[in-house]
């Protein structure tokens, strides 16, 4: 489960977040939605730690994240996280950058980290591309990749920040299955993102994001059909 | 072809002054690369209070021709300080820090050159600022910096020629003997020239196929 408690932040005079309050328990599919800088990548990557919070607290699993006490490179094994650029780590190849962070961290042995990489990547349908460098990936495949290796560490919970923004519009579609298929076999997640069937679809719950502010939570159906928040409807009118 | 006075033994001794050319690069560009590394990742990573006088005194090392740096550091190692060391340990000392000088000012550039979210993808995978550095950053900052660092190298071979004033007798101080004795300064000058062109090439060559190995588009 993941809690998290008036949640304050800023970047410098600029506050992101004002007072967030959400749970998703587990097995919850979270989508969020809301205009640009209103503060949803800055709430994932304080949800594994990245960024520092201001006041508040953070809880995945009961342990507080931000808790000076707490192995944050230990708790991000359990989180997987894939951002809306694509980051395949250049210098390695398809197999080798879902070994890596295996064998490093984990530290599972070769034969191990390679089975387990060969089973993500056959997962998210990149079985042909093991030895492949990621440059010759198309941005689809690279962000498959990514989910591929954020999963390989056997997370319990996975965060996607616009995953299928930087993608060609052709190439959105295979990155949203492979995110329906997670949510299907019952994977905790949130995703933030811009693409309001796809939200419609496959979250139990939709939080509208505005102004570092969770203006309206409700599943789909109420959040869509009936938005209350002046502002959502706004950009509801807006998106459609 | 030529009519020359040139000897066997001669050639020795410049062969034997390519020896101590190399050697002396070799370990200046080792012990420099490691150093210049250090400094070059603590540059990046302790922020500008701390950065400012360790770049400060890098850029004296950088600043002070090279001549003046062998010279006072001699001087102040053997007089001042007392000790009993040789030219050669001298010249090594002085020209690995004059490499880290630069050297990190590489490093420094090449990390910066790594793009944040790669940086921040490895740490949300969970490895640690070193796992991050020793097999993301750093790899990455190689690619970026290998021409300057060849650049680098190869300059240091030829600066090293400075380092006849503190007793080193490297190649270009065997060739000035030879032309001293043997008065045939051009053809003496064109080995000279020659044997300098041996020993970069491999280091110039080496650039081309690691650039190539590592471009995998
Ligand atoms: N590292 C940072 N330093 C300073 N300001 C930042 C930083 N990261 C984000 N911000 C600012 O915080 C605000 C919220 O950013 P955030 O990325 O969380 O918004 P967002 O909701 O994800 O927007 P988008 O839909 O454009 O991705 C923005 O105004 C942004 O400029
Ligand atoms: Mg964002």
């Amino acid at each position: 489960m993941i809690e998290i408690e008036n949640v304050r932040k800023s970047f410098g005079p600029l506050e992101v977040l004002k007072g967030i309050n959400l749970t998703v328990a587990k097995g919850e599919v979270l989508t969020v939605i809301g205009g640009s800088a209103s503060g949803k990548s800055t709430l994932l990557t304080c949800i594994n730690g990245l960024e520092p919070i201001d006041s508040g607290r953070i809880l995945v699993d009961g342990v507080e994240v931000h808790a000076k006490s707490t192995d944050l490179n230990r708790l991000r094994q359990k989180i997987g996280i894939v951002f809306q650029q694509w980051n395949a780590f250049p210098h390695l190849t398809v197999l080798e950058n879902v070994m890596l962070a295996q064998l490093k961290v984990q530290k599972r042995s070769r034969a191990e980290a390679e089975a387990e990489a060969v089973r993500q990547l056959n997962h998210v349908g990149l079985a042909e591309k093991l030895s492949v460098y990621p440059s010759r990936l198309s941005g689809g495949q690279q962000q498959r990749m990514a989910i591929a290796r954020a999963l390989a560490m056997s997370p319990d919970y996975m965060l996607f920040d616009e995953v299928t923004s930087a993608l060609d519009p052709q190439l959105v579609g295979e990155v949203l299955d492979t995110l329906r298929m997670l949510a299907s076999e019952g994977m905790t997640m949130i995703c933030v993102t811009h693409e309001m069937k796809f939200a419609r679809e496959v979250s139990d719950r939709v939080a509208f994001f505005h102004k570092g502010v969770m203006a309206e939570i409700a599943p789909p159906e109420q959040l869509f059909g009936a938005p209350r928040d002046p502002e959502l409807q706004t950009f509801l009118a807006a998106t459609h | 072809m030529f009519d020359t006075a040139l000897t066997a033994n001669d050639l020795i001794l410049l062969a034997r002054g390519a020896g101590m050319t190399l050697v002396v690069t070799a370990i200046s560009v080792f012990f420099g690369t490691i150093l210049g590394i250090v400094f070059g990742v603590l540059r990046y990573q302790v922020g500008p209070w701390w950065a400012a006088p360790m770049t400060f005194v890098l850029d004296i090392f950088r600043s002070i021709p090279l001549l003046i740096q062998l010279v006072l550091a001699n001087a102040f190692v053997t007089t001042v300080l007392g000790w009993r060391v040789s030219g050669f340990s001298v010249a090594c000392g002085v020209l690995s820090l004059y490499t880290a000088a630069y050297c990190s000012e590489i490093v420094r550039g090449g990390i910066e050159a790594v793009p944040q979210t790669l940086r921040r993808a490895a740490r949300s995978l969970g490895m640690t600022w070193g796992q991050d550095m020793r097999h993301i950053a750093l790899p990455l900052a190689t690619r970026v910096a290998l021409p300057s660092w060849i650049g680098l190298a190869l300059g240091v071979m030829k600066d090293s020629a400075l380092v006849y004033i503190v007793q080193v007798v490297e190649l270009l101080k065997s060739t000035q003997i030879l032309i001293t004795r043997l008065q045939e300064p051009l053809f003496l000058l064109m080995i000279c020239g020659l044997f300098y062109f041996v020993i970069s090439f491999p280091i110039a060559r080496l650039g081309g196929y690691l650039e190539k190995r590592w471009s995998h588009d």
